[in-house]
């Protein structure tokens, strides 16, 4: 049997996906920064520090958590949460965050810079800046920072700049352009350090081998608890970096079933959505080639979404190969299931969940029941929802006013 | 002999430097857009690169985004472009004309049927901002077996272990992006300028052209004295966006352009 686990090739591609699509600047730098990580991958000293900071740092590993609560509400498949919320900053952003700053320290770079949706990157980031004592530049779009306030401010505490972004819908989509404009000015002093599986490579691999603790802890914690592997996978995807990171241990275990929740947003036929594999076209953004939500032109349509996060219009290439491949399975939940499992974890399990992660409780909810109660099934609670009770809270007042 | 290749021989004859200029087609509007673009011959551009707009051009500056959100506002697209070079052409059928832009669009419009369109239309290069050597066969080989020139774009970062990479593929000519930025931003000196000319002419024959920063008649004069070509975009496209009215964009651009070529011409008397 061919491993799925074996991209991407030497140029960056899984299957006709991913790729360096970037301007000529930087170029050189890219290469530096995959011939650096190749180094640290196999270095002993890099591996010892990384799973240290993990450890003591992060608070890892995270646990797999039998939600009893919600599996007798299911009635069906017996449900586990792998809590990544608990992480120091309330989510798995800072798992690639801690990898990618040791490699920059590992390159002398005095400068982070970085883009960020809801603000759990940026926050990850200046976390990460502070620790290490690195001068730290986060690129937010203006929409998104009048959602997540809390977020802006943690960050500003951090010691970080938080530099708005007005260009397009002012979402993650212009925070990344701007943070490619950064670094392509400032191109000897500064580190990007990309949250998601996307971009050139080597960062689709990169963030993704950073992020697939949460996939090889959830493997030895079922293992352990059940005595065999998992039956079913379920996780949120915007770019795709906690999907990837629980997916990928796994996707050579054929009796493993793997679905992956895009956010629909209004629904995918409004229009109003950001489900780039089930409502885009392959194309070519931000240094990869992938699935992007465009226009007849090929010019990129804004993506929407209840949550900040999944609020993009593109998606890791790695998600876009196995979408094309069919090794696994994506599907997509809109706002409105995604807040209504928001509030049956909270009341159901005491976890506050991040609208993302809501996203994969939502598929949790249309499958589970209809499964047999010894199907075990994980889902990725890839973060905390603290950072969104403002849009909670607007969404529910809204709701009284039409009630 | 390319238009390109033409024009290149006939001003090392006259002993200058060429005069490239830089707008987006559609900005602010297709009218006004394709009166500047057939001004521009007579108002001096020896070379004309016009920029296929995009939602998301991640290597520009503030000036050319707001040139891409305008011409995009005004329902530009690829297919009007082409259309708009068409109209060029009925005119004028020995200025080069390169398109310039971002790789989405052609690669949703789908390859074959572009290059097929652009040669058909009368276009004689393409500037593909991400689209490095490593991506080739995705647009600069076809285009170079259709007779299309893919021009390189070579950077401050660009070190001599990659410019044989870089400068393998190229033809028409080549594109030095004087300094490590976006569009619009700031300028190279001219002693680095002096050294990379140096270095670049070590590793091709093909004309050089110097871009980015590059605002002021005085400023092209300084680099004519250097390169084969003096690129000026993100301070014409300004023009557009000062402009109260159409006849006022149109005027602007002209306006500069003919400075600018003063200043190139002049140059090496």
């Amino acid at each position: 049997m061919t491993s799925y686990r074996s991209g991407p090739d030497a140029n960056g591609l899984f299957g006709s996906f991913g790729g360096q699509y970037v301007a000529e600047t930087l170029m050189p730098l890219i290469h530096d920064l995959a011939a650096e990580y190749e180094k640290a991958k196999i270095d002993p000293e890099f591996q010892k520090e990384l799973a240290y900071f993990q450890r003591d740092y992060v608070g890892r590993p995270s646990p797999l958590y039998f939600a009893e609560r919600l599996t007798e509400f299911c009635g069906g498949a017996k449900i586990y949460l792998k809590r990544e919320e608990l992480n120091h900053t309330g989510a798995h952003k800072i798992n690639n965050c801690i990898g990618q700053i040791l490699l920059a320290r590992r390159m002398g770079k005095k400068r982070i810079i970085a883009e960020t949706g809801a603000g759990m990157h940026g926050v990850a980031t200046a976390t990460v800046a502070a620790r290490f004592g690195l001068e730290c530049v986060i690129y937010m779009g203006t929409t998104d920072i009048d959602r997540q306030q809390a977020n802006v401010f943690r960050m500003k505490l951090l010691g970080a700049t938080v530099i708005p972004v007005t260009a397009g819908t002012g979402t993650l989509k212009d925070a990344m352009n701007e943070a490619l404009r950064d670094w392509v000015t400032n191109v000897d002093s500064t580190f990007y350090l990309i949250g998601t599986v996307a971009g050139p490579h080597p960062y689709p691999a990169m963030v993704r081998d950073f992020q697939a603790v949460i996939g090889k802890e959830t493997r030895e914690q079922m293992l352990a608890q059940e005595g065999r592997l998992p039956d079913s996978l379920v996780a949120c995807i915007g770019g795709g970096s906690n999907a990837m990171g629980l997916f990928h241990p796994f996707l050579d275990e054929q009796s493993v079933k793997i679905i992956g929740v895009e956010a629909a947003g209004h629904g995918i036929e409004s229009g109003k959505h950001a489900a780039s594999l089930n409502g885009g076209v392959p194309g070519v953004l931000h240094g990869n080639r992938t699935f992007l939500l465009q226009d007849e032109d090929g010019q990129i349509i804004d993506a929407h979404s209840i949550s900040a996060g999944l609020d993009y219009p593109g998606i890791g290439p790695e998600h876009a190969w196995l979408h094309d491949i069919g090794r696994v399975e994506y599907t997509s939940v809109t706002d409105a299931e995604a807040l209504d499992a928001f509030h049956k974890c909270c009341r159901l399990e005491g976890i506050i969940p991040a609208l993302e992660s809501a996203h994969a409780l939502a598929e949790v909810f249309k499958r589970a029941p209809k499964l047999p109660k010894d199907h075990l099934m994980v889902v990725n609670l890839s973060g905390r929802g603290d950072k969104d009770m403002q849009t909670v809270m607007h969404h529910m007042s809204e709701q009284e006013k039409h009630a | 002999m390319s238009r390109l290749q033409s024009r290149f021989a006939q001003l090392k004859e006259q002993n200058r430097a060429a005069l490239v200029t830089f707008v987006t087609a559609g900005d602010p509007n297709y009218a006004a857009s394709l009166a500047i673009l057939k001004g521009l011959p007579a108002a001096g551009a020896d070379v004309i690169e016009l920029g296929m707009p995009f939602t998301d051009p991640m290597a520009d500056g503030p000036a050319i985004q707001l040139a891409n959100i305008r011409a995009l506002a005004a329902k530009q697209n690829l297919a009007k472009t082409l259309q708009m070079v068409r109209e060029f052409r009925a005119e004028d059928s020995s200025t080069p004309l390169v398109l310039m832009g971002y790789f989405n669009p052609i690669h949703h419009y789908g390859v074959p049927r572009f290059i097929a369109e652009a040669k058909e239309a009368g276009v004689d290069g393409l500037i593909v901002v991400d689209l490095p050597p490593e991506h080739n066969v995705d647009l600069c080989d076809p285009a170079q077996a259709a007779g299309l020139d893919f021009i390189r774009l070579t950077t401050p970062t660009t070190n001599d272990a990659r410019l044989p990479k870089v400068l393998g593929g190229s033809s028409g000519f080549v594109y030095y992006v004087s300094v490590a930025g976006v569009t619009g931003a700031g300028s190279a000196t001219l002693e680095h300028l002096q050294q990379a000319v140096a270095r670049l002419r070590r590793h091709t024959e093909l004309p050089l052209c110097i871009g980015f920063g590059i605002r002021t008649a005085e400023h092209a004069a300084e680099v004519a004295r250097l390169a084969d070509g003096v690129v000026v975009g993100s301070a014409l496209v300004d023009r557009i966006a000062k402009a109260e009215n159409d006849q006022q964009a149109v005027d602007g651009v002209l306006g500069l352009c003919r400075e600018l070529a003063e200043g190139v011409r002049g140059a090496r008397r």
